[in-house]
């Protein structure tokens, strides 16, 4: 007897972990995103149904997938008028294109085969979300639409906009990909660098701000954190050769297993220095060291790579004090010609201050705000770094400056309590 | 297949100083494009260079003005209508087009449905 919480369960299960699969595979037969998205979602509201009647099937993937898929086609079969329609995503693997099939699907039915026999689409879905043609903003949302399988609710919920503002930017971005033609494919061999650079900083960036928060009262936004951190893995499963797609899963693997040191029970933030090493995820280090190393070998590094060393080193420190600040610094050098970017130089500039003590990491500072300073200028980790460096220097009056500086670009909660702190302690002798 | 506007967008005062070599080049380089594009499987369905824009007229409305109708930096200059099987191939395409003080746009052309 299949009870109703035993279907929740499974069909929880395989939202989570097999949506994408189920889309991606029905993209193909709707030859629509839109079309694709109601299958999937009729086909996991059948389940809903079927299953208590029927038992959970063995594989509710391939359910789901068979399921969606023949929604698709009876949809194109039932709307006639659909021949008329635009071939609304480009497929360049079908043949079948010019000479529709008589059902007026894109797709013979033949081909509605067994799953099995379905190619894994979620890298053509991954790729096609992802497109340079789309502005990141839309790329983020619609990968995490179409590919985790997020509500625009949800979404919206992450980014801190409207719900109203993040459907219009997922419809404007699915518009786009119709209307302009953007294919659904994966990228040649040639492209693949500069593509799969795309989608790994798009994952990136759904990553970071779950695990920092630009805005908003929580630091952490886990559904964020551990949706990015899923996807990492599948793309790393079906692209087992690209040491980037690693790289990054070390670095989101190794950068996490902190997540429950870096508050304390207050809610208040928890500097890296102050952590209880013992509480991180040990495993997860594990797995991600294990992949740094392998994907270190090869040639030159990618940034990814390059970072997810960096989280490593700080990762292995048995103290704060022990942290091995040369070769952070060294790795940050590296990192720095692999990927030239101001936000990196500050990060190397509080290794070299750890490394070289503040007064050394001053200077570096005053260099960086020379060359980039206008680049950061509303990156409030910039003031907040010369805070520290001057309240260690023991320079009160101008570290209290830069906090006030830093105050007033942050926009997180929990990191504008930190600096309220120190702020605070600074002026009380 | 689907068509593909090329908008070219160059800095006319760029040209304005440029001295008849680099006429000549700009030329070549457009026909060299044009083989190019032919020899890679690609299709030119048309396009076109333009006058200046202090040749332009812009009308809104019954209102008559001097100019074009957007003052930039950098103005239309040209066009090329292309063929192109998807959005990929047509930014391939749209990269190959020379403009060297600018750059270029690529525009769907709409389909209309058949009636």
């Amino acid at each position: 007897m299949t009870t109703a919480d035993d279907v929740n369960h499974a069909l929880a299960d395989a939202h989570r972990h097999e949506w994408a699969q189920v889309l991606a595979a029905t993209v193909r037969v709707a030859g629509d995103l839109d079309l694709a998205q109601e299958c999937a979602q009729d086909a996991y509201l059948s389940a809903l149904q079927t299953w208590r009647r029927d038992g959970i099937p063995r594989n509710p993937g391939a359910w789901l997938t068979t399921t969606a898929r023949r929604k698709a086609l009876d949809s194109h079969r039932r709307a006639a008028m659909l021949r008329a329609r635009l071939p609304l995503l480009i497929d360049p693997g079908d043949t079948s294109r010019s000479g529709r099939s008589g059902d007026g699907s894109p797709f013979p039915e033949k081909q509605l085969v067994e799953m099995d026999e379905i190619p894994d689409d979620r890298l053509r879905l991954v790729f096609t979300c992802c497109h340079p043609a789309l502005a990141r903003e839309a790329q983020v949302a619609l990968t995490l639409r179409l590919v985790c399988g997020l509500t625009t609710e949800q979404i919206a919920h992450a980014f801190l906009v409207s719900e109203s503002t993040m459907a219009a930017r997922v419809t404007r971005a699915k518009k786009k990909i119709s209307g302009a033609r953007i294919p659904y494919r994966v990228p040649e061999a040639h492209e693949l660098p500069a593509r799969l650079d795309a989608v790994l900083t798009t994952m990136h960036l759904v990553f970071s701000t779950g695990h920092s928060a630009p805005t908003g009262d929580a630091l952490v936004r886990p559904e964020l954190v551990d949706r990015a951190i899923e996807l990492c893995r599948v793309l790393a499963d079906l692209m087992p050769d690209e040491r980037e797609v690693r790289g990054l899963l070390a670095l989101m693997l190794i950068t996490d297993a902190r997540r429950t040191t870096r508050l304390d029970e207050a809610g208040d933030l928890v500097l890296l220095e102050d952590q209880d090493r013992s509480r991180w995820d040990h495993a997860a280090i594990e797995q991600g060291r294990v992949m740094v190393r392998e994907a270190w070998r090869g040639g030159r590094p990618g940034r990814f790579v390059i970072q997810a060393a960096i989280a490593t080193l700080h990762a292995e420190a048995p103290t704060f004090a022990d942290t091995e600040w040369k070769q952070i610094v060294d790795l940050y050098d590296l990192l720095l010609l692999a990927w030239p970017s101001p936000v990196v130089a500050l990060n190397r500039v509080v290794a070299v201050g750890f490394l070289s003590g503040p007064q050394a990491g001053l200077v570096e500072l005053d260099k960086l705000e020379l060359e980039a300073g206008r680049a950061l200028s509303t990156y409030h980790y910039l003031p907040a770094t010369r805070a520290d460096f001057l309240r260690r220097l023991g320079s009160t009056q101008a570290a209290a400056a830069s906090y006030r500086l830093a105050l007033a670009l942050v926009e997180n909660g929990v990191e504008r309590v930190f600096l309220e702190h120190r702020l605070a302690a600074l002026l009380t002798p | 297949m689907a068509q593909y506007v090329v908008l070219i967008y160059e800095n006319e005062s760029d040209y304005a100083a440029a001295s008849p070599e680099v006429y000549g080049e700009v030329m070549d380089a457009h026909n060299r494009f044009a083989k190019e594009v032919t020899a890679r499987g690609g299709t030119i369905a048309g396009g076109n260079a333009l006058q200046g824009t202090d040749t332009a007229t812009s009308i809104r409305g019954d209102v008559v003005t001097d100019g074009p109708f957007v003052e930039t930096k950098e103005a239309l200059g040209g066009f090329y209508l292309i063929e192109a099987d998807d959005l990929d191939q047509a930014i391939k395409i749209a990269a190959m087009v020379p403009a060297r003080f600018g750059g270029v746009e690529v525009r769907p052309v709409m389909v209309m449905p058949e009636g």
